[in-house]
């Protein structure tokens, strides 16, 4: 009897501290929303980090991209041999980066590049209780800490994601016209035929803005709230990526089904 | 002087950002097939639309000249309205006839606008009323095996 009281307990003990971490994690967003508009009269702040989450990604990416679309280029080849249509393989390099594999990759990518070092940064600036040595000198650290960081993320990621695609696509080209010998007329005429400049290229970038969101948003969250022992931030940077990476495939699934279910 | 650097360096990234996106729009996207000229909008009937799409091209003699807004099902003549938009730079007489064709054997659908020789021009809100529905490979096939069974028999019977 005390078992199944026990487990009903901790039950219920989990299912409401998801509950609170998920109410406390909606509140510092809005609150860091509300804080967000003096980035604008020190855009400064904004632009360091963007070259901290944003450039220092760049090589991780456009090589990523690169060998993505190597990849794509031959096993769709291989593929569409078998079917006689090896000319539509321009289409299905561009709507397969377009509309999935750029968004995905890059934030997953972008989790584990930049999202770590972001939870790390801000875990050990709480363990040296900056944090709150800020907060004594009237500094609001959500206002000039966390948020510059968040929105530095939400502007790389679509960047990030965007040339993901665009080398990516360069990529398969690369396998498929010069080293298999696709035609090349018909490599991007079949391409420009199908990719779809508002419902595939644009909903792959609001896909990757809201990727950006969440992964950075993430990564905040938990340096945020990572207990200030050198355990506490390893922890949490390891929260940070299974957490980000988990919900950026999960996102992926809605915003899938919401965009190109007609 | 550092923060200068730090502001090159992200300027470079965001402009090769830009290129992406560019590069993006115009070579993989078909940007050349978003025109915001001003449109007409002319509807057809069809008994059966087969595989057609909103957004699939409209063309006469293989020219794109505009693309489908809308079908939809009338329920009063169990046919299908497609409407379509129509660059205002293209006019086309009133007896003009609309088919759904089918760009090579597994390509997309499209209408294609055969002009007709009326000297009055299709406007905003015209009918077209010769229309020639889409060809359903089931059905083509069928009515081969049929004819090619039919033909047999009748073989059989004058042997």
């Amino acid at each position: 009897m005390s078992i199944v009281l026990n487990t009903l307990a901790g039950l219920g003990a989990f299912v409401r501290e998801n509950l609170i971490g998920l109410g406390y994690a909606t509140r510092m967003f809005l609150a860091i929303m509300r804080r967000s508009a003096f980035l604008f009269k020190r855009p400064r702040l904004v632009t360091d980090q963007v070259h901290f989450v944003g450039n220092y990604s760049f090589v991780i990416i456009a090589v990523s991209g690169l060998f993505v679309g190597f990849v794509l280029g031959l096993q769709g080849y291989y593929t569409l041999n078998r079917y006689g249509s090896e000319q539509a393989l321009g289409l299905l390099v561009a709507l397969s980066l377009t509309r999935e594999l750029g968004p995905v990759i890059t934030a997953l990518l972008f989790a584990g590049r930049a999202g770590t070092s972001l939870t790390a940064e801000i875990g050990l600036m709480k363990a040296g209780e900056q944090l709150t040595a800020m907060e004594m000198m009237a500094v609001d650290p959500l206002g000039r800490v966390i948020a510059p960081r968040l929105w530095a993320g939400i502007i790389s990621m679509p960047i990030l994601a965007t040339i993901f695609t665009a080398v990516g696509v360069l990529g398969g080209y690369l396998v498929g016209v010069p080293l298999i010998g696709v035609d090349s007329g018909a490599f991007w005429s079949q391409m420009q035929g199908g990719v779809d400049l508002f419902s595939d290229i644009g909903n792959g970038l609001i896909k990757s803005m809201v990727f950006g969101v969440a992964v950075t948003f993430i990564a905040l969250y938990q340096g945020y709230e990572s207990k200030p022992t050198p355990e506490g931030v390893s922890q949490a940077t390891t929260r940070t990526v299974v957490i980000s990476s988990l919900s950026v495939l999960a996102l992926d699934f809605l915003l899938t089904a919401m965009m190109f279910s007609n | 002087m550092r923060k200068s650097a730090i502001d090159v360096w992200v300027g470079i990234f965001v402009a090769i950002g830009l290129l992406a996106a560019l590069f993006l729009a115009l070579k993989v996207g078909n940007m050349n097939a978003v025109s915001f000229a001003p449109t007409y909008k002319i509807s057809a009937r069809f008994d059966n639309i087969g595989g057609l799409k909103p957004r699939a091209p409209v063309k006469s003699a293989g020219v794109v000249v505009g693309r489908i807004a809308n079908i939809s099902f009338d329920d009063k003549t169990y046919q299908a309205t497609v409407v379509m938009t129509i660059e205002d730079s293209f006019k086309f007489p009133k007896d003009s006839s609309a088919k759904i064709l089918t760009s090579g054997l597994l390509g997309e659908q499209y209408v294609n606008l055969e002009p007709g020789g009326s000297e009055d021009v299709l406007k905003n809100g015209s009918k077209i009323d010769i229309t020639q529905s889409a060809i359903i490979l089931e059905k083509v096939i069928g009515q081969f095996l049929f004819k090619s069974a039919e033909e047999k028999a009748q073989g059989d019977k004058k042997e």
